[in-house]
């Protein structure tokens, strides 16, 4: 398993060289100018060139690409070119809240999917079967922003439960951390509630069909041995597949709910990028959320046997 | 011993460490009264003179201080310094009031606004004006400025108290020293509140403090000018980009204030006795077109009227701003409610009627129906609505035109381009100016007529030069409005911009905040806050 690991750690390096020169290219092949960015409206063209001669950005594509790449070996992400500040420590300060509120959306939507899913299953074509994918195909159809506006006049605004916007580290309380990402978390649950419940329902009632679930049940097994013992762990896989790509898409920025609920994450921070092309920060964050990507996919690869002890590294 | 505990109990385990393993922020201690903001912007730069964003603009006037300031009436008046002018208008002394202190607690020197006035004077357009007729800049002693110039600029004073864009904003000599096209690197200011950069967060968070030994002036404030009291402990900008937020923690008593109110979003707030919602000053903004001198259809100065005759400014801001509360029709180049204001030569603008005159002007310019190229940025909500209607509006006097949407930062990149249109260059496109900054015809970009020196679309027009020589010479209010006309008249004429309309921005604030000062910059002195 060592083995696999150390040989999975390495196929990241290729990987990551990759994304590095597409970034790279594609940024500098879209229109765009950072220097205009700065300089504002009343810029002549004139000031504009001097302001791009200034921030490097009239050099060879080459030596900005030679520049960029060895910044990087030495663990410098470099310096945004629109405000001057370290991308590392912007980084550094957006991601906690994304991250934070990505690990509360999946423990919600895990904590209700999955008994939701096992009872739709275990109910087929019952009322609570109908129930629980009416709620899904809703909780897939409706937009994150509307579901986050009606949270917000609900919870914020009519009953005043919770604040509408912000973010508190949880550095400064576990209380106040939850009042100001419950409502985030849940917006952003609904989708993965969905999907979640929606998978484990299929693969629930394809096991709840299995020869030794039947043999299970003659032998007598109480129903919540049968569900979750024998069933539910075996139809884990492809439901832990859905989590972990569920997560790795959660910290890759889901800028519509930082936006909608004023959350200084990753997803707001690589839009604001993108929109003035800072470049420095788009690449950083592009390869760090590849990066992130591959290793949520590792991670989920290792966990599968310790759901199916069948599969083996 | 992994696999022996319960299912619950390892997800706990794992969720609380890596909840307890994400970043945590340290929570700002709140001072007694703190304003918080939200700004029509987040704040990314911090040098004031290398941009001419308005957000930068505005954090300068929290943290700088300005040598002199306008008033309501677009008049100088004295603000760090008072000035005299010698008989023959060539020696401007100005003289540093006392008590002016930098945030790290240097006193503000003569040198510190020589060095100041140098990095300006390189970037701003009026600046560069003064620099070219300047003899000498020099601090006489530590509190006094002797400005001389080589010929009289009547307009001096106009253009150093000008509140927009590129105020010369006075910092430290050793900070004022770095090269006008690189970004300071150290933000101390002598203004009323001082930065806490500290608690910086560019595009989300700004704090500012009350800077305890700032010395107001005595008058009253009145827009830029007038004495600068802070009756706030600290002032907290923070940037949402969805202005629909901003209301929903406006509602919420979350924030104290919203500098740029969405007009459609206002109804939202109106029967909230909590929150108060306003025009912040009765000026406002421009919005106008702009053509490409360089290449056809533009290049002739026949298609160019035509396009002037065939747009009114109606429905332009009707689809744009919608309440007509907030909007008005302007034909003056240099902004409705300013000193210098003419609406000559815009009767089809603000009244319609010049359909039938534009398709005429069309066939005797000769026009062979080659398209022009219009560029709409649709992710800017104050520029994405006028090109749909202007192309209408185009297409209905017999242009062709294509209209390309495109991101704003395309846009500003596209327009630097020269080439023709079919090439990656443009036609036309639309922007909006604060009616302040081009109030004067010395700094309206639009008016600048030096060809390829000149602001994009690159007009080669001799003659609004000479008529802003007369305007630099005319030494008389009465005959400076003569000349502004005869530029307003010539401007329309050459097609060197066609203004679409004015229209203001309406603010809201909770109730608890009173005492705003109006001002086309959002300013945070004179505000009181209730608890």
């Amino acid at each position: 398993m060592l083995g696999y690991i150390l040989r999975r750690i390495l196929a990241v390096i290729p990987v990551m060289l990759l994304v590095a020169v597409f970034v790279f290219l594609l940024l500098r092949l879209t229109p765009g100018d950072p220097a205009a960015i700065i300089a504002g409206d009343m810029a002549t063209p004139a000031q504009l060139d001097r302001i791009r001669e200034a921030m490097g950005l009239n050099q060879p594509l080459h030596i900005q690409f030679v520049t960029w790449v060895g910044q990087l070996l030495r663990g410098d992400l470099g310096v945004s070119l629109i405000s001057n500040t370290p991308v590392a420590t912007m980084v550094a300060d957006r991601i906690g809240p994304t991250f934070s509120i990505a690990i509360l959306t999946i423990i919600m939507s895990v904590a209700m999917a999955v008994p939701m899913g096992v009872l739709a299953a275990w109910k087929h074509r019952s009322a609570a079967d109908y129930a629980v994918m009416t709620f899904s195909v809703l909780g897939f159809s409706v937009p994150v922003f509307v579901i986050g506006y009606i949270f917000i006049l609900i919870f914020s605004l009519q009953l005043g439960w919770f604040p509408v916007q912000g973010y508190t580290p949880i550095g400064s309380g576990f209380g106040a951390f939850l009042s100001n990402a419950f409502l985030p978390a849940l917006t952003l649950s609904t989708i993965y509630i969905a999907l979640i419940a929606r998978m484990t329902r299929a693969n629930m009632l394809e096991v709840l069909g299995e020869d030794y679930i039947r043999t299970a049940r003659a032998k007598g097994a109480p129903e919540r041995t049968v569900l979750f013992r024998h069933a539910l762990k075996n139809a884990a896989v492809p439901i832990l597949t859905v989590i972990g790509s569920g997560f790795a898409l959660l910290i890759g920025g889901v800028v519509v709910t930082e936006t909608v609920f004023n959350i200084p994450g990753i997803g707001r921070l690589t839009v604001d990028a993108i929109l003035a092309r800072d470049y420095p920060v788009i690449q950083a964050m592009i390869l760090l959320t590849s990066f992130l990507y591959v290793l949520v996919n590792l991670l989920i690869d290792l966990s599968y046997s310790f759901f199916d002890p069948r599969i083996r590294y | 011993m992994f696999n022996r505990l319960s299912l619950a109990s390892k997800t706990a385990t794992l969720v609380t460490a890596a909840l307890l393993g994400t970043t945590m922020l340290s929570g700002a201690a709140f001072a007694q009264s703190t304003v918080k903001a939200v700004m029509h912007s987040g704040l990314r730069v911090l040098d004031p003179v290398i941009t001419t964003a308005h957000i930068t603009r505005n954090h300068a006037y929290m943290i700088y201080d300005v040598l002199i300031a306008q008033d309501s009436e677009f008049q100088p008046q004295p603000q760090m310094a008072d000035w005299t002018v010698s008989d023959d208008m060539l020696t401007y002394t100005f003289t540093l009031r006392n008590g002016l202190t930098f945030h790290d607690g240097a006193p503000v020197t003569a040198a510190d606004v020589v060095a100041s006035l140098n990095r300006w004077g390189q970037k701003d357009a009026g600046g560069q004006v003064i620099m070219d007729r300047t003899a000498s800049l020099e601090a006489t002693d530590d509190t006094t400025v002797t400005w001389t110039l080589t010929e009289p600029f009547v307009p001096m004073l106009d253009v150093l108290s000008k509140q927009s864009a590129l105020p010369p904003f006075i910092m430290p000599a050793r900070i004022a020293e770095t090269s006008a096209d690189e970004a300071i690197t150290e933000y101390v200011g002598s203004g009323p509140f001082r930065f806490v950069e500290a608690e910086f967060q560019p595009g989300l968070m700004v704090v500012y403090e009350k800077f305890d030994d700032y010395v107001p002036r005595d008058e009253p404030a009145d827009w830029m000018a007038g004495g600068k009291v802070v009756n706030v402990d600290r002032v907290e900008w923070v940037n949402m980009p969805d202005i629909q937020t901003a209301v929903n923690a406006l509602s919420g008593g979350e924030v104290d204030y919203v500098e740029a109110m969405q007009v459609d979003l206002i109804p939202l707030l109106e029967g909230d006795p909590n929150v108060v919602v306003e025009t912040r000053e009765p000026t406002g903004m421009q919005t106008m077109t702009r053509m490409n001198f360089l290449h056809p259809p533009f290049d002739n100065q026949q298609v160019r009227q035509a396009a002037l005759k065939a747009i009114q400014q109606e429905p332009v801001l009707a689809a744009m701003v919608g309440n007509p509360e907030y909007y008005s029709v302007c034909g003056a180049i240099l902004g409705c409610g300013t000193p210098l204001a003419s609406d000559a030569q815009a009767e089809t603008l603000t009244q319609g009627g010049g359909a039938d005159e534009a398709r005429a002007l069309l066939e005797e310019a000769g026009y062979d129906g080659t398209p022009v190229v219009l560029m709409a940025p649709t992710d800017m909500v104050a520029l994405a609505t006028q090109p749909v209607v202007v192309s209408q509006m185009l297409r209905e006097a017999g242009f062709e035109v294509e209209l390309q949407p495109m991101d704003w930062q395309t846009l500003v990149t596209r327009r630097a381009s020269q080439a023709a249109p079919a090439e990656g260059g443009w036609n036309i496109f639309i922007t909006n100016w604060m009616v302040p900054e081009i109030s004067n015809p010395i700094s309206n970009p639009m008016l600048n007529g030096r060809g390829s020196d000149a602001w994009f679309g690159w007009p080669e027009d001799e003659t609004i030069e000479a008529l802003k020589e007369d305007f630099i010479d005319a030494e008389t209010p009465e005959a400076q409005v003569e000349v502004a006309q005869q530029i307003q008249t010539h401007a329309l004429d050459n097609g060197l911009l066609i203004p679409l309309g004015q229209y203001t921005l309406p603010q809201a604030r909770r109730a608890t905040i009173t005492a705003m000062i109006q001002s086309p910059v959002p300013v945070f002195w004179g505000m009181q806050k209730a608890e």
